[in-house]
Formats: C-alpha cells, structure tokens, sequence
C-alpha cells in the first residue's frame, strides 16, 4: 500500500471523526434550547418542533458533507486512480 | 464493498444502461399512481376507511403547506405532497427484500434537489413575472446579487447532498453491521432507518416549502410583500 492510499484512509476517519464534533455539540444545544422552549410554552410545541427538526436537518448537512468527503476519498480518490 | 457513489447497470435498453435505482424509481411511481387512481375511483360522500385515511393525508400536508408558507396551499398541494410521499416510499422502499433505496443513490436525489429548484422559479415567475424573479435577487440590494446566486445554487445542492447522505448512510451502515455480525443483528438499525427516512422526506418537504415561500414573497410586486410583512 503506497502513501497516499495511506493518507486517504486517515484522513477520511479524521475527517468523519473531527466533522461529527461540531454538529453534534450544536445539536444538543438546539434541542436543550427547543426543549426549554416547550417547557415554558407547551401550546407552542408544534411549531417549535416544526422549526426544530428544519434546524436540526441544517446542521446536520455539515457532518453529512464530511460524510461525503471521507466517501470520495475512499471510493472516488482522483489521485488514486 | 462496492462504492456508494457509482451505480452498475442492471441491463440494456437500446443505448441507455438501467440500473437498479431506475427500475425500483419506476416501481415506486406505478404503485403510487396506479394505487391512487384505484382508491380514487370509488370515493364517496361517506367515506370508507381508507378514503378517510387519504383524507387525513392530504389535510396534514395542506396544514403543513399553511402553516409553513401562509398561504392557502392550492397551487403547492400537488408538488409537495407528491414530493414527501415519493420520498417517504422510497426510503422505507428498503423493507421489501432486495430493494436497495433509490435515494440511496445520488441520481435520484439530484432529480429531486432539480425539481425543486425548477419548482422556486416556476412559482416565482407565476407569482411575479420575470421580472418580479430577477429583482428578487436583488434583494436587499443589489450587492447582493452574487451572493443570492450562488445560495440558490447550494441550497439545491444541499439538499440533495442532505437526502443522500442519510438514507446512503443508513443502507451502508446496515451493510457493514450485517456482514461482520449476522443475519438478525441490524434489526434495530432497520428501525432506526425507518425514523430517519420518515424524517428526511418531511425535511426535504419543508425546506422545498420554506424555498418557493422565500422566492414567492420576493417576486411578488412591491405593494403586496410591504403588506404581507405588516400582518404575518
């Protein structure tokens, strides 16, 4: 196995690993917050959860894009071919 | 393993290779279609159970599209409905054995993320005129034009980078755990598959929603938005 297939293989595990942080702290924070929200207003639980999951969905694209590029260096690697 | 991103062609018509995807795309397309016209023909003043049931779907997704885009949901009723049950049929397409999801390839998610994209200025021009769609972009000020560009570009992208990575995951997932662990094992990841693409095809419902709501309001002429912004 050369360097750069090497290479590829770290980084994407550190690209998945490292990219899974950010959203995941984000997050639970946006949960903790629209569940205090619910708390403290339980008629408005519909439309907080509606922009929830929206909200959610949003960050999550982040580590979906590390997901992403961790696949193209894995399996669709120019530099490798 | 085979990689995610390519899909092999299963066989020939003419020049044009199919692949899986397409054939179970085609499947979903004529259950749906022939599935509703057969419902729809024997609708009633009294309904039977499963006129109720449809009722109950259409009125969802009509209170959605209300309380989304506050509007009245006539002309969005079609698309979005027809985009959240496709979607929705597509990702749980997985429990029927030997059916790999068509969103799990990047094909069908970019025809969709296309549609919706074709649909913002479609709606946009409807709602505006031409012109009404280019001043939009304009919107706050003309500085940013690029910029508004650009963004109409990448949140389509998002969005189909979005659906397939999830649904892609999910079946990838279930791949690995099933050949290092056994036959039974990922049940509960089955599961879990289940929720997520429940969700997927609601969050690709809504964003497509929140999308042409944004462009409507923005092409519309002058008069109507300062309206529309002083009683929400």
């Amino acid at each position: 196995m050369n360097w750069l297939a090497l290479a590829s293989i770290i980084s994407a595990a550190v690209a998945v690993s490292f990219g899974a942080i950010g959203p995941a702290l984000s997050e639970g924070r946006a949960v903790a917050a629209a569940m205090d929200a619910i708390a403290r207003q339980p008629e408005a639980a519909n439309t907080i959860s509606r922009t929830l999951f929206v909200g959610l969905a949003m960050i999550e694209t982040m580590a979906i894009y590390c997901l992403v590029i961790a696949l193209l260096l894995l399996f669709a690697n120019p530099l490798l071919k | 393993m085979n990689s995610p991103l390519v899909s092999e062609p299963l066989f020939h018509v003419g020049p044009v290779p199919i692949t899986a995807g397409v054939v179970a795309t085609w499947a979903i397309m004529a259950v749906l279609s022939l599935g509703s016209l057969v419902v729809t023909r024997r609708f009633g003043l009294i309904p039977t159970a499963l006129q109720a049931a449809l009722e109950l779907m259409v009125e969802t997704v009509d209170s959605q599209i209300r309380d989304t885009m506050r509007v009245e949901p006539g002309p969005y009723r079609s698309f979005i409905g027809t985009l959240f049950v496709f979607i929705l049929v597509a990702n749980w397409s997985s429990l029927v054995p030997g059916v790999e999801p068509p969103t799990a390839h990047l094909e069908t998610d970019a025809a969709l993320a296309l549609l919706v994209f074709a649909a913002v200025i479609r709606f946009a021009v409807r709602a505006g005129g031409v012109r009404g769609y280019l001043a939009s972009f304009a919107v706050p000020n003309p500085v940013m034009i690029p910029l508004n560009f650009i963004e109409s570009l990448t949140r389509t992208f998002s969005l189909l980078v979005r659906l397939f990575g999830n649904v892609m995951s999910g079946v990838f997932v279930i791949g690995i755990v099933l050949s290092l662990a056994g036959l039974l094992v990922p049940i509960p990841l089955m599961a879990l598959d289940l929720l997520t693409g429940a969700v997927q095809a609601y969050i690709f419902a809504t964003l497509a929603m929140v999308f042409i709501a944004g462009a409507v309001s923005e092409s519309k002429p002058a008069d109507d938005t300062s309206s529309a912004r002083n009683n929400p």
